[in-house]
């Protein structure tokens, strides 16, 4: 897999703190072996409900169908740590979020994925929506290595914690790999560890 | 500078540090169960990869697991698909496998504990956030997705970053009435939903001291809900005791080496840490959540908040229309549909015993729909041989299978419609438990008793029983 320097794409708005990952993914769609076919399910019990001002859900407005990225407000993915979440979303077509904070296990779930989100400032996160509220075909450039993303004119810092622009920008987000590298090195840290044999 | 218990089990667990700056951290104990592992397991298979150490792996079945007509094949298809693939999955690749039928079966929370394979100082991951419940032992525990349990079992290890550490000191004594539910409550109600972020939580203080390890459990539980991936307490002799004897314990001399290891990795009396914070016990009352997440919570006795007058207007006015409460109401008087005892927060021996108290000599209240899930099939056991399974029996509460059944509403145990549900669960989300319009008021387990008991949200003080009122202690250890 390979690296990620950047993302463009047409936007979505989803507003709301504390969004959790029963609402993205509910607990039904995680009855099955595998994650095909979740990005049918994506919010869906909240799409049941009209949101202000679409009407809709966001993820029912028409002019916001083929959006690849997603902006969101605080504490996105609280909750349980079902990867089923991201996973819809990312099969839905949502190939970075763009949020004031996201929940610690989604957000290790995503990068596992591939699916950056990284994180803008409340206001600027606003003035995002706003933007792309007025012109929806506008497209979103985030660019993970300068730390930035741009929409019409408009342009602010939307950060990865450094590690983790190291890990998408390199490719390395992708860890099985390099966690198989130099196995020896694990057997040895085991060993150091008493319990391992039993005391 | 002395160290934090995080500190020196992380250093003690770390492999290496990775080219991106992450750390290569060995986990001691992978616990996986039938809802985050099948992609897991199918990865390897396409990968060719076996799983690295099956010596430290071990798996259970609870989220889907019917807890009532468990004969196979399970009525609920998928239930069965599931079920079947982690029991071939674990035949194809030697992974040690508790499942249906088998008497160790369970929550995978309250099983690694019973079992004695939750031990301090161990780094353990889990398909489940949940996982936090194991740092009651003082290990480093948290939850992964399925990627990270590909990972895990692949390899034994996660690429990750280094936490914080949040001491929360709670001292005093807790009022009678009140329970390690409240105080948890109570914390994740102050710090909120999303302030533990990025830290691990530790738990210390008199009260922490003095609980047992079911109570520091269920402390460390719900760390997740306050946003700390990691909650711990520190081990002591309440956790050694709680330890030995268990079939996955260290025994005899064994035991001695690992009382000593054990001892050596509580954190310094001249630790720092990143955070301090104080709660008083003394002053707590029973805790109800009014909202949508495990944050929005008030004293039984309080009143729900009014939207204008809180700083987060749009997020409570939003909470108490899905709730169908209206702004200022009192919580106490709130109809109840449902009653839901069980979950990896509280569904071990002490919270039945506690939650059975309440209900002696008491029956469920007409049109209240009352249910006991115990966490494990062992605490069932115990419940059934202590009598209090007939309590809850006669008391009109149906007796189930061990799972986790009507937290998540993965198996047929879910609410219906708009009910509203008193649950001693750990999330009261939109749709959490099954129905999409379903209502959760979360609270301890003898404030559902209390509840199923008036049809309605009550205070649990005004209920308490005699032997109560004389302050006799819960029992200490979670199963036989």
């Amino acid at each position: 897999m390979g690296a990620i320097t950047t993302v463009t794409g047409r936007a979505l708005p989803l507003r709301g703190d504390d969004i959790d990952t029963d609402r993205i993914m509910p607990a039904r769609f995680l009855r099955g072996v595998s994650f095909e076919g979740l990005e049918q399910h994506v919010f869906e019990d909240d799409r049941k409900k009209p949101v202000h001002p679409y009407n809709r859900h966001p993820f029912d407005v028409a002019s916001f169908q083929g959006a690849s990225v997603l902006l969101v407000n605080a504490n996105f993915g609280c909750g349980s740590s079902r990867e089923h979440a991201p996973q819809g979303l990312h099969r839905w077509g949502i190939n970075a979020v763009i949020g004031e904070s996201f929940a610690e296990i989604f957000f290790g779930n995503s990068v596992m994925i591939g699916l950056p989100c990284v994180t803008a400032s409340r206001e600027d996160v606003q003035t995002l929506m706003e933007k792309v509220e007025k012109n929806p075909q506008a497209e979103v450039h985030i660019d993970l290595v300068a730390g930035t993303c741009e929409v019409d004119g408009f342009r602010c810092a939307a950060i990865l914690p450094p590690k983790m622009r190291e890990a998408f920008t390199t490719g390395a987000w992708d860890t099985t790999g390099m966690l198989l590298e130099n196995f020896d090195e694990v057997h040895a840290t085991a060993a150091r560890l008493p319990y391992v044999d039993g005391f | 500078m002395g160290k934090t218990l995080l500190q020196k089990v992380w250093d003690l667990h770390t492999v290496r540090r990775l080219p991106t700056g992450q750390t290569q951290l060995f986990i001691g104990l992978h616990l996986v169960h039938e809802v985050t592992s099948p992609q897991a397991f199918d990865a390897l298979r396409t990968r060719g990869w076996t799983v690295a150490r099956p010596d430290r792996t071990f798996a259970t079945v609870d989220h889907i697991v019917p807890t009532r007509d468990r004969q196979r094949p399970f009525l609920d298809v998928l239930a069965e698909d599931m079920i079947s693939a982690l029991e071939r999955n674990c035949r194809d690749f030697g992974v040690r496998l508790a499942s249906l039928g088998d008497d160790r079966q369970g929550i995978v929370h309250v099983i690694g504990p019973e079992l004695g394979l939750t031990q301090p100082g161990m780094t353990i991951a889990c398909g489940d956030s949940h996982t936090s419940t194991h740092g009651a032992f003082g290990s480093i525990a948290f939850g992964i997705g399925t990627s990270q349990v590909r990972d895990v079992l692949a390899s034994q290890c996660l690429a990750l970053e280094p936490l914080k550490v949040r001491r929360i000191r709670v001292t005093g004594q807790l009022p009678k009435g009140v329970y390690a539910k409240d105080v948890v409550l109570t914390i994740i109600q102050r710090l909120g939903v999303s302030g533990g972020n990025g830290y691990a939580y530790e738990y210390a203080g008199d009260t922490i001291e003095r609980m047992t390890m079911d109570e520091r459990m269920t402390i460390c539980n719900m760390s997740i809900e306050g946003g700390a991936r990691v909650g711990y307490v520190n081990p002591d002799a309440t956790t050694f005791e709680y330890i030995k004897g268990r079939p996955f314990a260290p025994a005899g001399e064994a035991f001695d080496k690992a009382v000593a290891w054990w001892t050596s990795l509580a954190s310094d009396p001249d630790a720092s840490f990143d955070d301090d914070v104080e709660i008083r016990a003394d002053e707590l009352i029973p805790v109800v959540t009014w909202g949508v997440n495990p944050g929005q919570s008030i004293g039984v006795d309080g009143r729900v908040p009014d939207p204008e007058k809180s700083p987060d207007r749009q997020a409570v006015t939003d909470a108490l229309d899905y709730m169908g409460l209206t702004p200022g109401q009192p919580i106490e008087g709130m109809k109840v549909d449902v009653a839901f005892i069980g979950s990896c927060t509280n569904g071990r021996l002490s919270d039945l015993r506690e939650a059975a108290r309440i209900i002696r000599g008491r029956h469920v209240a007409p049109g209240v729909k009352a249910l006991v899930v115990p966490g494990s099939d062992s605490v069932s056991r115990a419940a059934e041989r202590e009598g209090l399974a007939d309590t809850f029996r006669a008391a009109g509460f149906e007796w189930r299978g061990a799972g986790c059944s009507m937290c998540l509403g993965m198996n047929p145990d879910k609410l219906e419609g708009n009910q509203v549900c008193a649950a001693s669960s750990n999330r009261n989300f939109k749709g959490r438990q099954g129905s999409p319009t379903g209502r959760t008021l979360l609270m301890s387990p003898a404030m559902v008793a209390a509840a199923a008991v008036a049809g309605a949200v009550t205070d649990v003080r005004e209920m308490v029983p005699v032997d109560v009122a004389q302050g006799t202690p819960s029992g200490n250890r979670g199963a036989d």
